[in-house]
């Protein structure tokens, strides 16, 4: 990105003035490097989300932001209801609630490093993944409708999990609102065989080891103890998000006009939150997010089995699952006033501080847990929201390395059997159905997630709090 | 011939997917083949079973989206895999058959499921040279 086309606020912070038709200014988090690395497009769609209707403060671009479609990845903006404020299906993706889920071991990494190869090779052969893979559970339409009213609670009351595990997830399991009638047929048809499936990509299933502590006191709170053994699990809505995002998307693109909305890009199709569609896409899209935290819960319940199966007497505990693919209806504190906002996070992890209403009760002195994934083979990290991200970017972070190459470019770079073995060679176990699918999603290819992980921590969003390493990956 | 292929072109998140033919129609096949070559190699991909497509939409370019978006359904919720199609256009109306066969790990390697075909780079128009381009990202 070009760098002096930025007001430089910080050292991390770049602000961006309103010009044209922009109502709000654009925000940067990011120090210089990132900032140069970032594509020219960024500064293009940052800029183009400061243009809709009813958008409040600012439009925000978080660490790791890329190209992405009408919203950068990355992408934060909350908007007004009373203020004509809007909804956009490009803004929150197609990936519906993708997002991560932490659980505890509490095994330690001499504990599982001779049952590594067994755990890996397991988890692989119970874990659907990859294209065309299937699950375990058949919804029939009545079984459906369920699932998208109840997300991770529908999965506990059928066995996949324990009243514990949704007291550590988002919206305690079950976001509220959900429309399954506003969900089409095709997008219901799409999911039927895939819950409880990891999809691909960039969604992983990985075994971790707590390799470094920075903020010993949180950590405690968050039962974080360096040496020890966690399992993370990235995915989303599979299907059914897909589909959902596809057909509101086309909808609000044609519906645009007839609400009054220029569109800067057709990506950014959108409609006012009040209007009969923002209402129904609001229904769908939480129903979307219902499904994620659904398909979340049965993967956990496979990784159950499996670690049951090996090493019997080892409960997994979820530490926390948050998603940073949303938009949700949000109290927030502008210029002193309390407003009901409706915050899009596109690429961008929920971050609430200390106090916040919706945390556990347990963890709520001290904020929400903020779960950053790596790439294949790389680390990822645990932040824990703070006060300042409250008010910096409505409570939102980072959300993981972001690409800094194109697929296309990794698979003529990197070959899937290579990468595989120099990985292996480095004690990280990776076990995914396709080496091309290994290629593209190469380490190369990330953004250095530590820059990014710093970045959020030193321009307030979100303080670091641990790092995970990978011993062995699941991949799609 | 060298005004009927397909390619694909750099994202940096995910993969852009153009085709070019002597008509809309053709540069229509050729995209869905680009698409087709994101998850596999088109060629492994024998058209053993046929199925037909139909839709609409208000211009060109969302019809194209509309084109891939339905392929993505069928090969998500068939798991098939496609690699010969006959387009026909009429204004803004679709008619495709399309061929392929289901998903076999083991054979096509499939690299990466797609989730949607964007508005991003969106784009059916004539080049230069006469021909059709018909192109848009695909988010995988």
């Amino acid at each position: 990105m070009d760098i002096s086309q930025l007001e430089r606020v910080s050292d991390y912070e770049w602000r961006i003035a309103p010009f044209g038709r922009m109502r709000v200014p654009a925000v940067i988090y990011a120090d210089q490097a990132l900032i140069l690395e970032m594509d020219q497009k960024v500064y293009e769609q940052v800029t183009n989300v400061a243009t809709l209707p009813g958008i409040v403060k600012a439009a925000y671009a978080m660490p790791d932001a890329h190209w992405g479609y009408g919203f950068p990845i990355g992408g934060v903006a909350a908007f007004d209801p009373d203020e004509g404020g809007v909804i956009s299906a490009g803004g929150v993706g197609f990936d519906i609630s993708c997002g991560v889920r932490t659980l505890h071991t509490g095994l330690k990494a001499e504990d599982v490093a001779p049952i590594k190869q067994k755990l890996a090779d397991r988890l692989f052969s119970k874990v659907p993944a990859g294209v065309g893979s299937t699950g375990r559970l058949h919804l029939d339409e009545a079984e459906m409708d369920k699932m998208l009213r109840g997300g991770a609670q529908w999965a506990v009351k059928r066995g996949y999990g324990t009243e514990a595990d949704l007291e550590r997830t988002e919206e305690h399991g079950c976001m509220a609102g959900a429309e399954p009638d506003k969900v089409s047929e095709h997008a219901k048809r799409r999911q039927r065989d895939e819950v409880g499936t990891l999809g691909s990509g960039n969604h992983y299933l990985e075994l971790q080891e707590i390799a470094e502590i920075y903020d010993s006191e949180v950590a405690d709170r968050f039962r974080l103890r360096q040496g020890e053994i966690v399992v993370s699990i990235h995915c989303g809505s599979r299907g059914l998000g897909h589909q959902i995002g596809t057909e509101f998307l086309k909808q609000m693109a044609i519906a645009a006009a007839k609400y009054g909305i220029q569109l800067p890009d057709r990506e950014l199709a959108c409609a006012p939150i009040t209007s009969p569609l923002g209402q129904d896409y609001l229904g769908a899209m939480r129903a979307a997010v219902n499904c994620a935290l659904a398909n979340r819960q049965v993967i956990t319940h496979l990784t159950r089995e499996v670690f049951a199966e090996i090493l019997s007497g080892t409960p997994l505990t979820l530490l926390y699952d948050v998603s940073h693919n949303t938009c949700k209806q949000e109290s927030h504190t502008v210029d002193g006033q309390s407003r009901r906002l409706y915050v899009h996070r596109k690429g961008a992890t929920r971050a609430f501080g200390p106090g916040h209403p919706a945390l556990p009760g347990d963890l709520r002195d001290v904020g929400q847990p903020v779960l950053i994934g790596g790439s294949m083979g790389t680390a990822s990290y645990i932040l824990v929201g703070t006060e300042q991200g409250m008010e910096r970017s409505f409570g939102s972070a980072c959300h993981g390395a972001g690409r800094a190459m194109s697929r296309h470019q990794a698979m003529r770079q990197w070959h899937g059997s290579d990468l595989v073995r120099d990985l292996a060679s480095r004690g990280i176990l990776i076990r995914s159905p396709s080496l091309r699918g290994v290629a593209e999603e190469a380490p190369g290819a990330y953004k250095d997630v530590s820059a990014v992980v710093d970045a959020s921590d030193r321009a307030g969003l979100a303080r670091k709090v641990a790092k995970l390493t990978p011993l062995a990956c699941i991949k799609g | 011939m060298k005004d009927l292929y397909w390619e694909h072109f750099p994202h940096q998140a995910d993969m852009g997917v153009r085709g070019v033919g002597p008509t809309p129609a053709a540069a229509f096949e050729q995209a869905a083949l680009a698409m087709t070559a994101v998850v596999t190699d088109p060629g492994l991909v024998a058209p053993s079973e046929s199925l037909e497509i139909d839709c609409e939409a208000p211009d060109d370019e969302l019809l194209l989206a509309d084109w891939l978006n339905r392929l993505i359904l069928e090969m998500a919720v068939r798991h098939m895999l496609f690699s010969r199609f006959e387009v026909v256009l009429d204004g803004h109306r679709l008619h495709a058959t399309v061929w392929g066969e289901h998903v076999d790990v083991a054979k096509h390697q499939p690299a990466v499921e797609i989730k949607g075909a964007t508005y991003t780079e969106l784009k059916v128009s004539r080049t230069e040279a006469g021909s059709w381009l018909a192109q848009c990202i695909v988010d995988v």
